[in-house]
C-alpha cells in the first residue's frame, strides 16, 4: 500500500498542531517519523487514523483519496494502529482481545464466537513474523513487550497492510527492543508498510529506511539514514546545535556522602528484589547503575530515599544512619528525582509554582509558621521557570498541562535548586527529546561539580556511559560489578546486566571478593 | 494527547506573569457560567412540571388552545413569582413597609430575606465539611451522622451549664457542637488511615449509628425532657442560643458563623501548609508521600475537621432555630451538603453561594405552596435538576454552545469523585 498525505494541517484551540504536512510511505517501506515530544507526530497519526478530521489537506491511499471518520474506516482501509498506550482488555485472553470487534462465528444462528478459528490465524501469523505469544495466555499476566506483540497481531488479524507504531519501545527493555526491530524487518519483507514513530535518534538511523522529521507541527525535512548523521538528525529535530556528549571534566571525589551496606529490600509481592547490597557514592561522582529493568533498580532507590522499609542491612548518609520516612531522608539533604515522576514526583493538578515547593512548602521562606508565603513561593516560581527554562505561559498552570519534557524540568528545578548532599536520579531522562536530555545530562553534571554525590539509575546504557564516572551493573538485587565507564565497553555491560560474567571478574572475586573491586573501581 | 499541549511552543522564559484581573474576572464568569445556566434551565423544566401536572390544562387546551397557554403561563409566572417573594421579599411589600415608617412593619418586610439566611446556615456547615473531604480526596457521606451527634454534644453543653454568662455559653457550646461532630469525623478517618476501611462504607455506618444514638440519648433521664413521654430533650438556656440577626427575626448569627467557617476552610486549604498538604494528598497521594508528606495525618485530620464542621450544622440548628433536640432536626441537611459541595466544585465561596440559593428555594417554597397551590415537592425537583445539570457540565455547554478552552474530554472520566 502506498500512503500519501497532503497538505494536512490540523489546529487546536491556541495551537496548530500539523501544518502543511506533506508525507509518502512507498510500500514495504519502514518510515521513521522522527521529533521531539510536542512536534505533532501522534496528531499527525490521529488524522491518518481518522481519530481528528484535519483541516485541510488530504489523504491518499493508492493514489485514491479517502477521508477516514472514524478508526472503523482506518481499518477497514487497511491502516493498523499500536497505540503508545495499550488498548487491550486485561482480563481477556490473547485469543479473545484479537478477535474482539471482528469476531469469527460459527453455529446456525452464528451465535457462538469460533475462538478455535481465531486461534488458528493468531499461531499462523505468530509463527510468520516470529511474534511469539501464547495465544490462551491472559493479557493481566504478559509482560509489555508481549502485549505489544498482541496489539501487532491484532492489526495484521485485520489485515492491514499498514503499521502505524507511536512510539513502540518506550515501554521496552534494551532487548525487547532488538526483538521488536527483527519482527519489524520481518513485515517489511513480507511488503508491509512501517510508519515508525520516535524521539530516538539511534532508533531511527537503525532501522528505517527514510526518516521525516518533524518539528513545530512541520515537516523540517525527509532523509535516509546513509545520508544523515545523528548530529544533523538532533539539530533537524531540536532546531539548534545540539551537544550529544555529554561534556565533563574528572570527577574529584571527596568523603563518601552514601553507604549502603548488606542492603535486603522487598518489593510490594514480598519478593527480596535487593539482596545483599553494598555501595558507596562519594560526594563530587557520579555513580551511574546500569541494569535490566526489575533487577531491584526501583526498590534500592525507594529505600534509600524512604519510600520503602528495607528488611535488613543499613543506609548512611553522610557517615549516619536516617529514619526510613521521606522527610527524614529528605532533610538528611538528599535529593530525589523519581522514576515515575508523575507518580511520585509531582502533583499534576497542581500548578507549577506549587509543585516546586512540593517538599519544602513548610520551611522558611515558603511558611510562616502555619501560613504559606504566597508572595514567596511566587518569587522561587518565577526564577526557577526561569533558571530551568521551563516552557510554560505562566507559573500558575497546572504541570498536567506540560509536556513530558518540561514535567521532568519542574522536578528537577526543585531538586536541583537547593543545597543537597546526595543526588539520587531514576531514570531522569526517561521518554524525553534530545533537547531536554541534553539539559537534564548538564544540571546532573553541573549538580556533581558543585560538590554533591550523585546516584543515577538508568535502563538506557547510552546514559549510563554519558553521565557515570563510576559504572555499577545491577543484576538479581546485587551490584555484580563496577566499571571504569572510559575503560568498559557496551557489549562487557551489557553481559554483565544480563547475568553473565567475563572471566577477569571472577578471577578478581576469588582473589579478593567484590568489594575489593567495587572499592578499587573509583 | 501530549503531542497537542500548546505550552511548549510559546517559549517564554523571560517573564512569567501572574494572571490579570481581566484574566481572573473571565475565569470567575466561566466558572459561574455553568451554575447559573443549570439553575435556568432547571427552572424551565419546572416550568413545564406544573404545567403539565395542572389536570386542567390538557382540558382546557383541546377547548381553546391559546387560552390555555396563557393560563399555563401565567400560573407559571404565578408560582415562580411566589418562590421569589417567599424567598426575597417583594418590592412592593419594601416600599410599603418604608413608606409606613413603623420599624416592625419594616421588619416584618424581611423575613423572607431571613428565612432564606436561616434555611441556608445548616447547608453552609454540611457543604464545607464534605467540601474539605473532597479536597483531601475524602467523600464525607458521613454529615448526616456527623451533624446529629454535633447537635447532641451542643444541646448538652446549652442546657448543662446555668449561670454562665451569653458571651462564655456559646462559644463552649459552639465547641461541644465542634468537638461531636469532630469525634464522628475522627472514627473513620482513624479506620482508614489505621487499616484502609473505605471511609463512605464507614461514613454511612456510622450516620445509622448517630440516628440509634439520638434516639437512645433523648431517652435518657438527664437528656430528656422532665415530663415528656416523647424523644426531645431539655431546652438549652437562653445564654447559649445564637443572638437574632435582628430582633424579630428568625435569622441568627448562626448565619455569620458560618460565613467565618466559609473564611476559615477557605484559609485552611489554599493559604495554609496542611491544607497544602491536604490537597497534596487528594491530587496524588504517592507523590505526597514522596515529598515527605504524612497521608494518614492528613486523612484523619481532614476527617476530623470536616466532622467537626457538619457537628457545627447541627448546632447552628439546635441553638439558634429549636433551641432543643429532636430526632428530626435535620431534614437531610447532610446530603444536601455534598450536592452543594458539587454544585460549588469544593470552593468555599462557591458553597456560600450555593446554600443561599438552596436555602432560597427552601424559603419559598411554603408561601408558594399556601399562595398558588403548587406543591412544595416542587422545589425538590429543581434542586435536583439545578445538581443533575451541575454534575453534567458537559451538557449545559452543549445546550448553550459555550466554548471550552483546552479540553482534553477524558478528565471528567478519569477522576472520580473528585470535583
Amino acid at each position: 500500500m502506498r500512503l500519501e498525505l497532503r497538505g494536512i494541517t490540523k489546529r487546536f484551540p491556541g495551537v496548530i498542531a500539523n501544518r502543511d504536512i506533506n508525507l509518502v510511505v512507498e510500500p514495504g517501506e519502514i518510515h521513521a517519523l522522527l521529533g521531539e515530544n510536542g512536534a505533532g507526530k501522534t496528531t499527525l497519526m490521529n488524522v491518518l487514523f481518522g481519530l481528528y478530521k484535519p483541516d485541510e489537506g488530504e489523504i491518499l491511499i493508492d493514489g485514491k483519496s479517502v477521508s477516514f471518520h472514524d478508526p472503523g474506516d482506518a481499518i477497514a482501509a487497511g491502516i493498523g494502529m499500536v497505540h503508545q498506550h495499550f488498548m487491550l482488555v486485561p482480563v481477556f485472553t490473547v485469543t479473545e482481545n484479537v478477535m474482539l470487534g471482528v469476531e469469527s462465528v460459527r453455529g446456525p444462528l452464528g451465535q457462538q464466537l469460533d475462538r478455535p478459528a481465531a486461534r488458528r490465524r493468531i499461531i499462523e501469523i505468530s509463527e510468520a513474523h516470529n511474534l511469539r505469544v501464547d495465544p490462551d495466555a491472559r493479557v493481566e499476566d504478559l509482560p509489555v513487550g508481549v502485549r505489544q506483540r498482541v496489539e501487532i497481531i491484532k492489526t495484521l488479524y485485520r489485515r492491514s497492510d499498514l503499521l502505524v507504531l507511536d512510539e513502540p519501545t518506550s515501554v521496552l527493555t534494551p532487548q525487547e527492543d532488538e526483538e521488536l526491530f527483527e519482527i519489524m524487518r520481518s513485515l517489511k519483507a513480507s511488503g508491509t508498510s512501517i510508519v515508525f514513530i520516535t524521539h530516538k535518534l539511534n532508533e531511527a538511523m537503525g532501522i528505517a529506511d527514510r526518516i521525516t522529521v518533524l518539528r513545530a507541527g512541520r515537516v523540517i525535512g525527509t532523509t535516509t539514514p546513509e545520508e544523515a548523521s545523528l548530529e544533523k538528525l538532533a539539530e533537524m529535530m531540536v532546531g539548534r546545535r545540539v551537544s550529544l556528549v555529554v561534556e565533563k571534566k574528572p570527577a574529584k571525589p571527596g568523603a563518601t556522602v552514601l553507604e549502603v551496606d548488606d542492603l535486603v529490600v522487598r518489593d510490594d509481592r514480598g519478593h527480596v528484589t535487593v539482596d545483599g547490597l553494598d555501595l558507596q557514592v562519594r560526594a563530587g561522582e557520579i555513580v551511574a547503575i546500569a541494569g535490566v529493568q526489575g533487577n531491584g533498580q526501583t526498590e534500592l532507590v525507594e529505600a534509600i530515599t524512604g519510600l520503602r522499609q528495607p528488611v535488613g542491612g543499613t543506609i548512611r548518609i553522610q557517615g549516619k544512619p536516617v529514619r526510613h520516612a521521606p522527610r527524614a531522608v529528605l532533610e538528611a539533604g538528599v535529593a530525589h528525582v523519581p522514576e515515575d515522576r508523575l507518580e511520585d514526583g509531582c502533583v499534576p493538578a497542581f500548578t507549577i509554582a506549587e509543585n516546586l515547593v512540593l517538599n519544602t512548602y513548610y520551611r522558611k521562606p515558603f511558611a510562616n509558621g502555619p501560613q504559606l508565603d504566597r508572595d514567596a513561593i511566587e518569587r522561587e516560581a518565577t526564577r526557577l521557570v526561569q533558571d530551568f527554562d521551563i516552557r510554560t505561559p505562566s507559573a500558575f498552570n497546572p504541570v498536567s498541562n506540560l509536556s513530558g519534557g518540561n514535567q521532568q524540568k519542574v522536578i528537577v528545578a526543585r531538586e536541583f535548586s537547593r543545597p543537597v548532599h546526595l543526588l539520587v536520579a531514576a531514570q531522569p531522562t526517561r521518554g524525553l527529546d534530545v533537547g531536554s536530555i541534553e539539559y537534564i545530562h548538564r544540571r546532573i553534571v553541573g549538580k556533581r561539580d558543585e560538590g554533591a554525590a550523585v546516584l543515577v539509575v538508568s535502563t538506557e546504557l547510552d546514559e549510563v556511559f554519558a553521565l557515570a564516572d563510576r559504572l555499577a551493573v545491577m543484576y538479581q538485587g546485587k551490584i555484580v560489578d563496577v566499571l571504569d565507564p572510559a575503560q568498559a565497553t557496551t557489549q562487557q555491560v551489557g553481559l554483565l546486566m544480563g547475568g553473565s560474567r567475563p572471566v577477569g571478574i571472577v578471577e578478581a572475586e576469588a582473589a579478593g571478593g567484590l568489594t575489593h573491586v567495587v572499592t578499587s573501581g573509583g | 494527547m501530549a503531542e497537542q499541549r500548546p505550552a511548549d511552543e510559546r517559549p517564554t522564559g523571560e517573564d512569567v506573569p501572574r494572571p490579570s484581573v481581566r484574566v481572573r474576572l473571565a475565569g470567575i464568569a466561566r466558572g459561574l457560567a455553568v451554575p447559573v445556566l443549570a439553575i435556568f434551565s432547571a427552572l424551565v423544566i419546572g416550568a413545564f412540571v406544573i404545567v403539565l401536572s395542572d389536570v386542567t390544562f390538557f382540558e382546557r387546551l383541546s377547548a381553546d388552545p391559546g387560552g390555555a397557554l396563557g393560563t399555563a403561563i401565567g400560573g407559571v409566572l404565578e408560582a415562580y413569582g411566589a418562590l421569589f417573594r417567599g424567598a426575597l421579599g417583594s418590592p412592593t411589600g419594601y416600599a410599603e413597609a418604608f413608606a409606613s415608617g413603623d420599624p416592625a412593619q419594616i421588619t416584618k418586610a424581611f423575613v423572607p430575606i431571613s428565612e432564606t439566611l436561616l434555611a441556608a446556615t445548616p447547608l453552609i456547615f454540611t457543604g464545607l465539611a464534605v467540601a474539605l473531604g473532597f479536597q483531601c480526596g475524602l467523600f464525607n457521606i458521613g454529615a448526616e451522622g456527623q451533624l446529629y451527634v454535633g447537635a447532641m454534644f451542643g444541646t448538652f453543653a446549652g442546657f448543662a451549664f446555668a449561670g454562665l454568662p451569653w458571651f462564655i455559653h456559646l462559644p463552649l457550646a459552639i465547641g461541644a457542637g465542634f468537638l461531636g461532630g469532630a469525634l464522628w469525623g475522627f472514627v473513620p478517618g482513624l479506620l482508614k488511615a489505621r487499616t484502609g476501611a473505605h471511609e463512605v462504607i464507614v461514613t454511612i455506618m456510622l450516620n445509622y449509628t448517630a440516628y440509634r444514638l439520638i434516639e437512645y440519648i433523648l431517652k435518657v433521664p438527664g437528656y430528656q425532657r422532665e415530663g415528656r413521654n416523647d424523644p426531645i430533650s431539655k431546652v438549652a438556656l437562653e445564654s447559649s442560643w445564637f443572638p437574632p440577626l435582628i430582633e424579630g427575626l428568625r435569622a441568627n448569627w448562626g448565619f455569620v458563623l458560618g460565613l467565618v467557617a466559609a473564611l476559615a476552610v477557605s484559609w485552611l486549604l489554599f493559604r495554609s501548609t496542611r491544607g497544602f498538604e491536604f490537597r497534596a494528598v487528594g491530587f496524588n497521594p504517592s507523590g505526597a508521600r514522596a515529598a515527605g508528606m504524612s497521608i494518614a495525618v492528613s486523612t484523619i485530620l481532614a476527617m476530623t475537621i470536616s466532622g467537626g464542621l457538619a457537628g457545627l450544622a447541627g448546632t447552628s440548628i439546635v441553638l439558634g432555630v429549636t433551641h432543643s433536640l429532636t430526632s428530626g432536626i435535620s431534614a437531610g441537611f447532610g446530603f444536601d451538603g455534598i450536592a452543594i459541595a458539587l454544585m460549588a466544585g469544593s470552593r468555599p465561596r462557591g458553597i456560600v453561594l450555593a446554600s443561599l440559593l438552596f436555602g432560597a428555594l427552601r424559603a419559598g417554597a411554603t408561601p408558594m405552596q399556601s399562595i398558588t397551590g403548587v406543591p412544595i415537592d416542587l422545589v425538590v425537583v429543581i434542586q435536583a435538576l439545578v445538581i443533575m445539570f451541575v454534575a453534567a457540565p458537559a451538557l449545559v455547554r452543549e445546550l448553550y454552545r459555550i466554548r471550552v478552552p483546552e479540553t482534553t474530554g477524558l478528565e471528567t472520566f478519569a477522576k472520580g469523585w473528585r470535583v
